[in-house]
This record gives C-alpha cells, structure tokens and sequence, in this order.
C-alpha cells in the first residue's frame, strides 16, 4: 500500500520535473544568439528543412480538404435547397478550423518527428556535448533557430492550406457539382470576415507552431541516448504535439468566439 | 552554389505565403481597401431590423452601393438607427426610402433603397426619413391566422 502510494507521489513529482525542465528549457532556447547574419542564415535554412520541404504534403492535403468539404457540404446544405452557401462553409471551416489544425497535425508529424530524431541523435552520437566542449552554446546554435523556423513556417503553411482549399472546393462545387460560380465566390465574401476569420486562423497557427515546435525540441533534447530513447521520443512527439493541438484548438476556439 | 537554391526555395516560399494572404484577404474575405474620403455616411431609423446584422450590403435596384458600418438602438424611441456608408459616386435624392430586404428566402439581410423624386440630395450625416421594417416571417403567419380566424 505504502509503495503504491509512494509510486504515484514519484511519478507525479517525474511528471512535475519535466514540465518545470522543459519550461525552463523553452525560456532558454528563445534567445537569438550573438550578431545578425549567422543566425538569420541558420533560420532560413531551417525554414527550408521544415517550410519548404513541408509543401508538397500541405498542397495535397488542402486541396483534397476543400474538395471533400464541398462534396460532403453540397450533399447536406441541397437537402435545405441552399447549395448556394457552399462557398461560405468551404471558407469559414477551413480559415476557422481545418487550416491551422490539419497543417499543424501535419506538421507535427512530418517537421516535428523529423526533428526529434535529427537531435536525438545529435545527442546520441555526442554532438551537443561536443559543441558544449568547444564552447558553443548548441541550445542558441541548434535549437533556437528551429524554433524560430517552426514558428515562421508553420502559419505560411496554414495560408496555404486555407487558400488552395478554398479553390479546390471551387473546383468540386462549381465544375463538378454545378453550383453556380457567382454565388459560391459573392456568399463566401459576403460572410468572411478578414479579422474574425483570416487572422484569428492564423493566430492560432501561430500558437500551434510554437507549442509544436517547443514539444519536437525538448523531446529530441530529453531523449536518451540510445536507439530506443530515440524512437521512443519520436513517437512522443507525435502523440503529444497532436494531442496539444486539439486541446489549444478548444482553448482558442473558445477564447475567440468570446469575443475576443 | 547550394547555399543559393536553398535561399531561393525559402523566398518563393514565404512569397507565395504572402500572395496567398493577399488572395484570402481580397478574393476570399472580400477585403476591399476603402479610403474615408470615398463614402458618405447616411442614417436611418427602423422599428425592426430582424437580423440585418453589420457590413451587410446597402443596394439600390439591385447593385451594391455600400454596407451598414453600425448598428444600435436609440434608447429615447426604442427604434434602430443604422449607419451607413454609401459610395462618393451615388447621390441619392432627399425622399429616398429605405427598407429591410431579404435576398431569396432563407438568405441574408440587406437594405433596398428606392429612388426619390427630389432634386436635392442627402448630405453626409443626413438620415432617411422614409423607412420600412422588416417582414417578420411569425408576425405575417399570426396576421393570416388572425383574419381567417375572423372570418
């Protein structure tokens, strides 16, 4: 009974120190580092590892999203005899919702997972000590420009999403399904908002980017320093950035549509 | 010579991020730049609005003139007063009447302004003294009932 007790109380206090270690770690890599060119190169070419090569996923997705979105919206809005409001539910659902949280789960999972594994082995093959011992701070020289590449990329990515979502609904409901191309474009202008709508989506890709890349990050840095300490962090953070996103996409959704 | 692509692709990439912003913000949300100097602001008072909310269109035969900037209620009447901004390029004449519309009939709420007959026109901060609520869809149905009842 003792020991049982006693096993919860040490897994709690684990679980504590972890969150104070992580916080503390996230405090620590916010820094810029010394000068201006050699850090902006670093974060551009991160920018490139994460972003760019990010793409081709994010295309295919959003213009599959938009495109389902209008078939499974035609079907239920011509029951009501008003197809003609397809364009605005394409829009708003992907500007509010499917954007920045489908390209952040993509996200977590093709950028994220990639760069625990890159510097869980950076530390399993003593690369970071390395720097340490060489005098070069690897928290500002590896660690801060991914996140400032993570938190550069992933709202671009969420533009896109939206964007190319929104034309390949327009592709679904005005070639194929014969909705009048006037009133999809005009109903969704008239009902999108560019603060409300635009804005506050990418607002929240913006904290999704930050929390997602923070998760990839510390799990890489946390890891132990094995094969196995290294996939099992990968698969961490996968779960858990996926896992954050959908609870802050509630906490944000909330907070918005309250008027803020 | 790596280094270069490399930098190019994160260019073209935070470029058509930006386009893609613009896109959304002009052909999706229908943002239209609109300097102050481009409307006039006129007023006008109903008994009821029923759900002509803000930026809904203000139309005239048919065509956009302008929108509905602010909604509220004037607490000495109870009535709504609704502003709005019409387009430099439209003078409307001094009768001018203004009615709440709804476009089909599950569709959003507009305002309809039909022309006058006056020569002279409505100034910036004028207010339209001709005005026609909206067609409450559960009072029309309790007006039917109540002269059939009768009958």
């Amino acid at each position: 009974m003792i020991s049982f007790v006693a096993s919860v109380g040490a897994s709690l206090l684990q679980v504590c120190q972890v969150i104070g270690r992580s916080g503390v770690f996230f405090v620590r890599i916010l820094g810029w580092g010394s000068g201006f060119k050699a850090p902006v190169l670093r974060v551009i070419k991160q920018v490139h590892q994460i972003g760019v090569l990010s793409l081709p996923i994010i295309v295919v997705a959003g213009v599959f999203v938009g495109m389902v979105l209008a078939l499974q919206g035609y079907y239920i809005l011509s029951s009501y005899g008003s197809q003609e409001a397809i364009g605005q539910m394409v829009a708003l659902s992907l500007l509010r919702e499917f954007g920045p949280v489908v390209s952040a789960l993509l996200f977590v999972g093709r950028a994220g997972s990639a760069l625990t594994a890159e510097i869980g082995l950076m530390k399993t093959t003593e690369q970071l000590s390395a720097m340490e011992i060489m005098g070069v701070d690897p928290l500002k020289r590896i660690f801060s420009p991914r996140l400032w590449a993570g938190v550069i990329s992933l709202p671009l990515l969420a533009i896109l999403f939206s964007l190319l979502g929104v034309y390949g609904g327009a592709f679904v409901a005005v070639d194929v399904l014969g909705v009048y191309e006037g009133s999809y474009w005009a109903n969704m202008q008239n009902s999108v908002l560019f603060y409300d709508d635009v804005i506050k989506g990418i607002i929240k890709a913006l904290v999704f980017a930050l929390v997602c890349t923070w998760i990839a990050l510390f799990h890489g840095w946390n890891a132990k320093p094995t094969s196995e300490g290294v996939a099992r962090a990968t698969t961490a953070t996968v779960v858990q950035g996926s896992l954050a996103v959908l609870g802050l996409d509630f906490i944000l959704t909330a907070v918005m549509l309250g008027g803020f | 010579m790596q280094n270069r692509s490399l930098e190019l692709g994160v260019g073209a990439f935070v470029i058509a991020a930006m386009v893609g912003l613009l896109v959304l913000a002009l052909n999706v949300s229908g943002l239209r730049y609109q300097a102050e100097d481009d409307v006039y602001y006129l007023y006008a008072r109903f008994e009821n609005l029923s759900g002509l909310s803000e930026r809904a269109k203000v139309s005239m035969s048919g065509v956009t003139i302008g929108r509905v900037v602010d909604i509220r209620l004037d607490t000495q009447d109870y009535v709504a007063v609704v502003k709005m901004a019409i387009e430099k390029g439209v003078p409307l004449s001094l009768d001018t009447s203004a009615s709440v519309l709804t476009s089909g009939l599950l569709g959003e709420k507009y305002i309809g302004l039909s022309v006058g007959a006056d020569e002279e026109t409505l100034l910036n901060g004028d207010t339209i003294e001709d005005t026609q609520s909206a067609i409450v869809l559960e009072e029309l149905i309790g007006q039917f009932l109540f002269s059939r009842s009768s009958e």
